[in-house]
C-alpha cells in the first residue's frame, strides 16, 4: 500500500504529496503526522501539494484538520504550492481553509515557518524590554 | 441506382487517372489564377492523392454516401485541404473550387464512356453530380468551421491582451483593469493573474479597478473568489481604485469584502504592498 | 444529443474513486476542456463518487462524451442501489451531512458543473448526473 513519507528537518516536519490520494491514504497521513508531531516535538509542519491536480472537500478537510490538530500540539502548519486551477475550484466548492497558512513554494513556506516558530525564542527578555 | 452503374464511376476514375488529373489541374489553375497562393507541385500532389482516395472510396458501392465509413480518408483529406486553405486566406469559393472544378473533366469522361447508352449516362451523371456536390458542401462546412475557430481564438487572445498583468516591483504584481467587466472576462483575467503569481512567485497582487465604470454582483463575487484563491495559493491581493458608485453597489449587493484589503488609489496599494513584502525602506519619506 | 463515446466504471472502493477521477481527467482533456474546467469537473466527479461509495454502498459511474452542435461536453452518471435520499433539498444544502463530511459534497459539486440532476428513491438508490460543457 502507498505511504506518504514524512521527513524531519531540525524542528520541522516536511511532507510532499506526490500521489493521487484516496481517502484512506489521507486519513493515514493525518494520523501519522499528528503522532509524529507529538513524538518529535516538531514546531512546524510544511505540506507541499504542488503535485496535486485536485483537492476535493475530503482532502481539503484533511488539510484543515492537520493544521488545527498541529496547532493544539503547538506546531504551525503551512501548505505550499497549491495550483491556481485547484485554488479556483476549492473556492467554488466553498472551501476556503480558514486558519491554514499558505505559501507559494517550499522556500517561502520554510521562511514563513521559521519566522513563526522563532518569534517566541526571539522575544526580548524582561530586562531588555525595560531599557527600550 | 443499380450496382452496375455504381461501378462506372470508380472504373472511370481508375482508367483515366492521369488524363483526369491533367484536365482537373488546368481547371483549378484557371479558377484562381490571380493569387498563386499554392505551388503547382503542391496542387498536383494534393489532387493526385484526392483522385486515388476518391477512387478507393467509391469502389465499395454506395458512391454518394460520403458520410459512410468508406469515405473516411476522403473526408479527412478534404478537411485538411479546407482548413489549410482557410488559414492561407483562400476565399470560400476558391476553397470549394478544389472539388467543383473536377466536374467538367469527370463529366466529359463519363459522356465518352456511356455515349451509346442515354439512360445510364443520365444516371451516372446524376450520381457523379450528387457526389461532388456533397463533397463540395462538406468542404464548405469544414472551411466555415475552421474560420469560426480562428475567430473564437482571436476573441480569446483579445480578452487576454486587454488586461496585462505587470510586475511593479520585486514580489509585487499589478493588474490594471479597464472597461466593463463581464463575468466571462473577469474569469479569464483572474485565471491569468493567478497563473502569473505562480510563475513570478509574487507575494502581493494589486487589482486596480480605477478604469472600471461598474461592477455587478457576479463580477464582485469573481473578484472576491480570486482574492480567496490567491490566498489559498499563498499570495495576498489588494483591490484599489474602487469608485464611490462601485463601493455603494458592493454594499447594496451584500457582497462582503470584509476580509479583503482595499485602497483608494494604486499608489496607496503599492505603498501597502511594499510594507507587506518587507520593503518598507523603499517607500519615499515624503508623501504627496 | 449524440454521444460519441461512453464507458462504465465500477465504484466499490476508495481506489475506484481515484480511477474515476483519472478517467474523468483523461476524457475532459479529450473534450478540449481548459485546465480550470478539467479540475472543476474532476473535483465534482470525486465528490459524487465518494457519496456513491460512502452513502450508496457503491455503484457505477458512466462517462459520456457528448456533442451538441458546436459544443463538446462530458457527462457522468453515478448510480447506486443504496438506501436513497429522503430529502434531496436538505442533502443539497451546504454544510448538511449525515456522515462525517463537511457537507459540501452535493451542493459544492453542483457549483462546479453546468448541469446537475439528482433523483432518488428511498430503499432503491440514487442517481446523480453531472455535465460540463467546453
Amino acid at each position: 500500500m502507498d505511504r506518504i513519507p514524512i521527513l524531519k528537518l531540525r524542528d520541522l516536519l516536511l511532507v510532499s504529496i506526490q500521489v493521487d490520494m484516496h481517502d484512506r491514504l489521507a486519513m493515514q497521513l493525518q494520523d501519522e503526522l499528528t503522532a509524529k508531531i507529538s513524538e518529535t516535538g516538531a514546531r512546524g509542519v510544511l505540506i507541499d501539494i504542488s503535485s496535486l491536480d485536485i483537492v476535493d472537500s475530503f482532502i481539503g478537510r484533511m488539510i484543515a484538520n492537520i493544521a488545527a490538530m498541529a496547532r493544539v500540539l503547538d506546531a504551525e502548519t503551512v501548505v505550499v504550492g497549491m495550483q491556481p486551477a485547484v485554488a479556483i475550484t476549492l473556492v467554488e466548492l466553498g472551501l476556503n481553509l480558514p486558519g491554514v497558512r499558505t505559501a507559494l513554494n517550499v522556500d517561502k513556506g520554510m521562511a514563513l515557518l521559521e519566522s513563526a516558530t522563532r518569534s517566541v525564542e526571539d522575544l526580548p527578555d524582561a530586562d531588555a524590554r525595560h531599557t527600550e | 441506382m443499380s450496382a452496375a452503374t455504381d461501378a462506372v464511376i470508380p472504373r472511370i476514375l481508375k482508367a483515366n487517372e492521369s488524363e483526369l488529373l491533367d484536365d482537373w489541374l488546368r481547371e483549378q489553375l484557371s479558377a484562381f489564377r490571380a493569387g498563386a497562393k499554392i505551388s503547382d507541385a503542391d496542387l498536383r500532389s494534393q489532387s493526385r492523392e484526392f483522385l486515388s482516395l476518391l477512387q478507393q472510396a467509391t469502389q465499395g458501392g454506395n458512391v454518394t454516401d460520403i458520410h459512410g465509413p468508406s469515405f473516411g480518408r476522403v473526408r479527412d483529406m478534404l478537411g485538411d485541404v479546407s482548413r489549410s486553405r482557410g488559414l492561407q486566406g483562400f476565399s470560400p469559393s476558391e476553397t470549394v473550387a478544389f472539388v467543383f472544378s473536377l466536374k467538367r473533366p469527370l463529366f466529359a469522361r463519363i459522356r465518352r464512356e456511356l455515349s451509346s447508352d442515354a439512360d445510364s449516362l443520365a444516371e451516372v451523371t446524376w450520381s457523379a453530380t450528387e457526389l461532388l456536390d456533397k463533397l463540395g458542401l462538406y468542404t464548405t462546412e469544414v472551411y466555415q468551421k475552421s474560420r469560426e475557430e480562428v475567430i473564437k481564438r482571436q476573441q480569446q487572445e483579445l480578452l487576454e491582451l486587454s488586461t496585462p498583468v505587470v510586475k511593479l516591483w520585486d514580489g509585487i504584481l499589478a493588474l490594471p483593469m479597464i472597461g466593463t467587466l463581464d463575468s466571462a472576462r473577469t474569469q479569464i483575467v483572474m485565471e491569468s493573474l493567478l497563473q502569473r503569481i505562480v510563475e513570478t512567485g509574487a507575494d502581493v497582487a494589486i487589482i486596480d479597478i480605477t478604469g472600471v465604470p461598474t461592477v455587478d454582483t457576479l463580477t464582485a463575487q469573481h473578484l472576491l473568489k480570486t482574492v480567496t484563491a490567491a490566498r489559498l495559493m499563498g499570495a495576498d491581493c489588494i483591490i484599489s481604485g474602487i469608485r464611490p458608485q462601485i463601493a455603494q453597489t458592493i454594499v447594496h449587493l451584500g457582497v462582503d469584502l470584509g476580509a479583503v484589503i482595499t485602497k483608494a488609489t494604486l499608489a496607496d496599494a503599492f505603498r501597502r504592498a511594499l510594507e507587506m513584502t518587507g520593503q518598507r525602506d523603499r517607500i519615499p519619506k515624503t508623501r504627496a | 444529443m449524440p454521444v460519441t463515446r461512453s464507458d462504465t466504471l465500477e465504484l466499490r472502493s476508495a481506489a475506484d474513486v481515484v480511477s474515476v477521477r483519472q478517467t474523468v481527467r483523461t476524457w475532459a482533456i479529450e473534450a478540449g476542456f481548459s485546465l480550470v474546467d478539467q479540475t472543476k469537473m474532476v473535483t465534482a466527479a470525486s465528490e459524487i463518487a465518494r457519496n456513491t461509495l460512502d452513502y450508496g454502498g457503491g455503484g457505477t459511474a458512466t462517462l459520456e462524451l457528448v456533442v451538441e452542435g458546436p459544443r463538446r461536453g462530458l457527462r457522468v452518471a453515478f448510480e447506486d442501489g443504496g438506501p436513497g435520499i429522503a430529502d434531496i433539498q436538505q442533502a443539497m444544502t451546504d454544510h448538511f451531512t449525515t456522515g462525517n463530511g463537511l457537507g459540501l459534497g452535493l451542493g459544492g459539486a453542483k457549483r462546479l458543473v453546468n448541469e446537475f440532476n439528482i433523483s432518488s428513491r428511498v430503499g432503491e438508490g440514487t442517481r446523480v448526473v453531472i455535465a460540463r460543457w467546453k
